[in-house]
């Protein structure tokens, strides 16, 4: 299936330009630091210095005692508690401001405030610690050992949680190839342009607090807030502005919100935070630890027949809110199967709880970890049993007769054609050319690999998957309002949040494909829990499937008031009638939705006795007709350069196919891609948050923890395969992580193909360094760990 | 991330900066294009009371030429260099270095002067100027001195200034025209400081014969006389005569103890020496 046709308007289908662009990028966006409220004052916070401690004493000097505030002076407010229901989970709580112990360095101590954030720093910077340090649990293996440190006194041990999962794993034990390796990803940072940031004041007239956030789910941020103030839902507004990307970092309700909201309704002015890019790598957005002890059975032509793995999450201090310490650990066991089909499977896994600060959900989520150990172990058999590592997918992939297919977790795809989309990435990459080429070698001694990966990305999954969560948050049925105004306008009103995902303009294309209302005439509200229905936000990949279904109903229903009134006025059938290109047209005549509009809110006098009263405005909820997810997927396929003796590597080729279900706006799904791409490719090669012995992270500016730039990633060739959803609206499915999932899966299989002439060692850890690198080739010969 | 409190000068000439730096109840620090300093005033890693910027002082954005040397400002930019604004007297040399540093909002900015103030050891300026011969002048209280660039630095972020003294000038030898130059930057990304920098300069009519291996923990490396690193031969500098276990000792006395920093070191090193064979 090939893209849809080149032309069709503004509706589903059509490349059209995004129309927020206008305002962003004249530098015309209003983000949370743009915000300036007559009065308002800065914080600062004092953050731990160490990793693990007892507080002694916090003293404030007297100078300024007044504009410092520690957890003593907010008594009342309750902490971040992210509990989940999955039996055995043991249960943090996070102060919001610490109190007893400190568990992380970067862990709120004390809020500090003035008329500017300079200052504000220099109060912070006066206030004396009198912390006792305690032995720290810097790594997640040690953190399980018996006699490690304990973070919550009251645990016993520092596992959130353990879970297994089985499936006759049994049948593979005496498969003729097994494959054993120890797999690890880098903690990273999640690193939108954007960081953090809040504003909040007490609004005294409507007896509310209001606050501005950079949140991608400001309904959420009000739940958590309500619970953790003591406040009632009406007296708090959640405003989510302009959002720089979020990436998952800002799907977490923060300490530092909860303060501000606190210190807000405190000092009856307005208060405000910016994050800062060293609270934002040292203490903020970390993501993406895990370790993988993986064996694969395989049979002697390279079929997997089973995997059995141990694997362990770093998941930090504490549980974040809402999606817990769980989610991360536990989606590894149900998803590392990925789009394949073997018979035997095992997977255990700790949630390991660390003197760091929590990890939280980064784009692709668990997968990108999954995808790298699986990805990795099948390269591994395929040069075990001498295949192309093609091969060795091709024999699992799901097969398109399968579909809709229910996997060994139980996991259900609903459509797709998976070894297509591998085969075509092969076809793509040219692989007799690559193979050729790496054969002759380089003129200037660099070393070709050839990479590729599969995975298949589950979004915008709902009840059934998060019921069995028990997290804070369950997704249930997505609303939409829309509203004709009177003079032929048409507002949408979403929960769901936009920070990059272009639904300004895609949402406004499904409703213009219903509708025919013009796109400019089109205007998304959201991000303001004032003025939008309830919604758990945007994360998993949901808001196409879910807000854009919603959206589709909601027009749906207006159409439906639309006919009978213009039929009404154009003395037709409303039978006879339909809704074409922002007109209701009859057999002979036809009437626009302008001059509808019109006589709904200022002739009511026209309109027909019995009119439906709830007039041209309707809300509408919207589930698919099975919420276990769409199952979008793609396969990668990458050659690399690698310079033996300066370790650098240049991706010289990256092809993605990838079927996304109907494509709203396919050029806003190839940004998707290239950004998430992009993401992967620092996974790859580059993000890396150390820490040493005493848990200290050791990269806290940019120049420390390298991002990949314009020169770092390649123009990526893209090929859609279009197979809808059986379930969905359109049959659309959720794509917006898809693009970070398989990078460093692609090319650290590309690298070890590379070094695969000099015989070196596997590399097993991303991101693949040059140090990593010369370490491996360096390590010639020795077997993999 | 905010600077704490300063005070701001902006002085016309050299003498009211040395004033300043000469007075004993404040702590100046000298602003030139601000790439390094900002980043460590909002850190708060530098607090001065005073900050002295010194990029309206017309002499220090001075050009000068004779037949051997062209003599560039210490408030000259990178892009200055890059872009061929100033001279270069070292056939394009200059403004390729220039063209690796940063990215070109850094360079805009930032001053040759300020690099090699900053001392920072993976900065190019200190390593190249040290391979080209160049001389730093440098204004004091005491009066004016010269100091050679491969004798500035002392240590990582230290320098041979005395307190008061500023950078004035960078003097730089003019290649003849048989001058092989050779320089090489082992960087983890576009933009990046490096993490080795090797640099080769025959010029056979001037009888130099220099070679520097930089980006080290401290103060670059230097082989004023490179035919050490060629078995003590005289001739151009080339691969197949390279003495890799001088190279390696002197990376070891240099206090670089892990393997494959050295390994970086050396191919930095021999890309250099390849690059100038081909110039
Ligand atoms: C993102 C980024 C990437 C970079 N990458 C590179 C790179 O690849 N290679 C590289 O070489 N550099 C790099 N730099 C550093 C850059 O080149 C700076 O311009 C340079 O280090 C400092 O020059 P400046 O004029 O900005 O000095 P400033 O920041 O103004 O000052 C630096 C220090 O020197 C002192 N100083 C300044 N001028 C004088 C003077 N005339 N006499 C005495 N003391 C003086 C100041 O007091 C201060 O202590 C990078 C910087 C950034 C921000």
């Amino acid at each position: 299936m090939e893209s849809a046709p080149a032309n069709p308007g503004q509706g589903i289908g059509a490349s059209v330009l995004r129309k927020e662009d206008d305002r962003l990028l004249r530098g015309r966006g209003q983000f949370v630091a743009d915000l300036r409220l007559a009065g308002m004052r800065d914080v600062a916070f004092v953050r731990s210095p160490l990793a693990h401690a007892r507080i002694r004493a916090i003293h404030k000097p007297h100078e300024c005692g007044d504009d410092i505030y520690t957890a003593a002076d907010l008594a009342p407010v309750k902490p971040i508690r992210a509990v989940s229901g999955l039996p055995g989970f043991k249960v943090s709580e996070q102060p919001v401001l610490a109190t007893g112990k400190v568990r992380y360095v970067g862990e709120l101590l004390a809020m500090c405030v003035a008329d500017t954030r300079a200052r504000a720093e220099d109060i912070a910077a006066s206030v004396k610690l009198d912390l006792e340090e305690l032995p720290a649990v810097h790594d997640m293996l040690a953190g399980r050992q018996a006699g490690a440190p304990l973070l919550h006194d009251s645990w016993g041990d520092n596992v959130f949680l353990e879970t297994n999962v089985e499936a006759g794993i049994a049948r593979a034990f005496d498969a003729p190839i097994k494959v054993t390796r120890e797999i690890r990803t880098a903690r990273q940072c999640m690193a939108p342009i954007e960081g953090r940031g809040v504003v909040a004041h007490w609004d005294r007239r409507l007896e509310q607090l209001v606050i501005y956030s950079a949140t991608q789910m400001p309904h959420i941020v009000r739940t958590g807030l309500s619970e953790c103030l003591g406040l009632d839902h009406e007296r708090i507004r959640v405003v989510a502005p302009d959002v720089g990307g979020g990436f998952g970092y800002k799907g977490i309700l923060l300490a530092e919100e909860v303060a501000l909201g606190w210190l807000a309704m405190h000092c009856d002015r307005p208060v405000r935070w910016i994050e800062d890019r060293r609270e934002h790598l040292t203490a903020g957005a970390n993501c993406r630890e895990h370790h993988y002890r993986i064996t694969a059975y395989a049979e002697r032509d390279g079929r997997l027949i089973g995997i059995d793995c141990e694997a362990t999450v770093d998941s930090g201090a504490y549980s974040a809110y809402p999606f817990s310490a769980c989610l991360e650990a536990a989606q590894v066991a149900s998803i590392l199967p990925g789009p394949y089909d073997f018979p035997a499977y095992r997977c255990r896994t700790y949630s390991v709880a660390t003197n760091k600060c929590p990890i939280l959900p980064y784009r692709g989520v668990a997968r990108t970890g999954v995808c790298f150990a699986l990805e990795l172990v099948l390269d591994a058999i395929a040069r075990e049993t001498g295949i192309e590592p093609h091969e060795a997918r091709m024999k699992i992939l799901v097969r398109p007769e399968q579909m809709p297919f229910d996997n060994i977790t139980r996991k259900h795809f609903d459509s797709g054609d998976y070894p297509q989309a591998l085969r075509r990435a092969v076809a793509a990459i040219d692989l007799p050319a690559v193979r050729a080429r790496q054969k002759r070698g380089e003129p200037d001694g660099r070393l070709i690999g050839l990479g590729t990966a599969v995975y298949c990305e589950q979004a915008a999954h709902g009840t059934s998957v998060y019921a069995g969560w028990g997290i804070p948050m369950v997704p249930g049925y997505e609303q939409a309002s829309a509203r004709l105004t009177p003079d032929g306008g048409l507002e949408l009103r979403v929960g769901v949040h936009s920070h990059g995902q272009s639904m300004e303009t895609t949402l406004a294309q499904v409703a213009h494909e219903i509708l025919g209302v013009a796109l400019a005439r089109i205007t998304l509200v959201h991000g303001d829990t004032a003025f939008t229905p309830y919604s758990t936000g945007t994360w998993g990949s949901r808001s196409m499937v879910m807000a854009g279904g919603a959206v589709a109903r909601a027009c749906e229903e207006i159409a439906r008031r639309a006919i009978s009134i213009g039929a009404w006025l154009l003395k037709a059938e409303a039978s006879a009638v339909r809704v074409i290109g922002g007109e209701v047209v009859g057999p002979t005549s036809k009437v626009s939705l302008q001059d509808i509009a019109r006589v709904w809110y200022l002739r009511p006098q026209d309109l027909p006795v019995h009119v439906n009263p709830g007039g041209l405005e309707a809300t509408v909820g919207y589930k698919p007709l099975r919420d276990s997810g769409t199952f979008s997927y793609a396969a990668h396929a990458v050659v690399v350069a690698v310079d033996p003796e300066t370790g650098n590597v240049e991706i010289l080729d990256y092809v993605i196919v990838e079927d996304g279900g109907k494509l709203v706006n396919p050029m806003v799904v190839d940004g998707q891609i290239c950004g998430g791409v992009a993401q992967g490719i620092g996974t790859a090669l580059y993000e890396e948050m150390p820490f040493d012995a005493a848990a200290q992270p050791l990269a806290s500016t940019l120049a420390d923890y390298l991002l990949p730039g314009p020169t770092e990633v390649p123009a990526m060739r893209i090929e859609h395969m279009e197979i809808p959803s059986p379930y969905t609206e359109f049959g659309v499915k959720g794509i917006g992580e898809g693009g970070a999932i398989a990078p460093p899966a692609a090319i650290t299989n590309a690298i070890n193909d590379a070094l695969r002439a000099l015989g070196a060692r596997e590399i097993l850890q991303s991101p693949a360094t040059p140090r990593r690198i010369l370490d491996a080739i360096a390590r010639a010969g020795e077997a993999a760990p | 991330m905010k600077a704490a409190n300063f005070e701001y000068e902006r002085p016309g000439d050299i003498k009211s900066v040395i004033a300043l730096a000469e007075r004993e109840d404040i702590v100046t620090k000298l602003l030139a294009g601000g790439q390094s300093l900002g980043p460590m005033l909002n850190l708060r890693l530098a607090q001065p009371d005073v900050l002295v910027d010194i990029t309206a002082i017309p002499e220090l954005k001075r050009v000068e030429e004779n037949a051997d040397a062209v003599t560039l400002g210490a408030c000259i930019t990178h892009a200055d260099i890059e872009d061929g604004r100033v001279p270069d007297g070292c056939a394009g040399a200059l403004s390729t270095v220039a063209r690796d540093i940063a990215y070109r909002a850094v360079r805009n900015r930032g001053t040759i002067g300020g690099s090699l103030a900053h001392a920072d050891p993976a900065a190019d300026w200190i390593s190249c100027l040290a391979a080209m011969g160049a001389e730093a002048l440098v204004s004091g209280p005491a009066g004016q001195r010269t100091l050679a660039v491969a004798v500035l630095m002392t240590g990582a972020f230290d320098t041979a200034l005395a307190p008061g003294e500023l950078i004035e000038a960078v003097r730089i030898p003019r290649f003849s025209r048989s001058a092989r130059w050779g320089y090489f930057k082992v960087s983890r990304k576009t933009g990046e400081m490096a993490q080795a920098i090797g640099v080769v300069l025959h010029d056979p009519d001037r009888g130099v014969c220099r070679a520097v291996m930089g980006a080290t923990e401290s103060a670059p490396i230097v082989f004023a006389q490179a035919a050490a690193l060629f078995g003590g031969t005289s001739g151009a500098p080339a691969l197949d005569r390279l003495d890799l276990d001088a190279a390696t000792q002197a990376l070891i006395t240099a206090g670089i103890t892990d393997a494959i920093d050295r390994k970086l070191h050396i191919t930095a090193l021999k890309r250099a020496i390849g690059r100038a064979a081909q110039a």
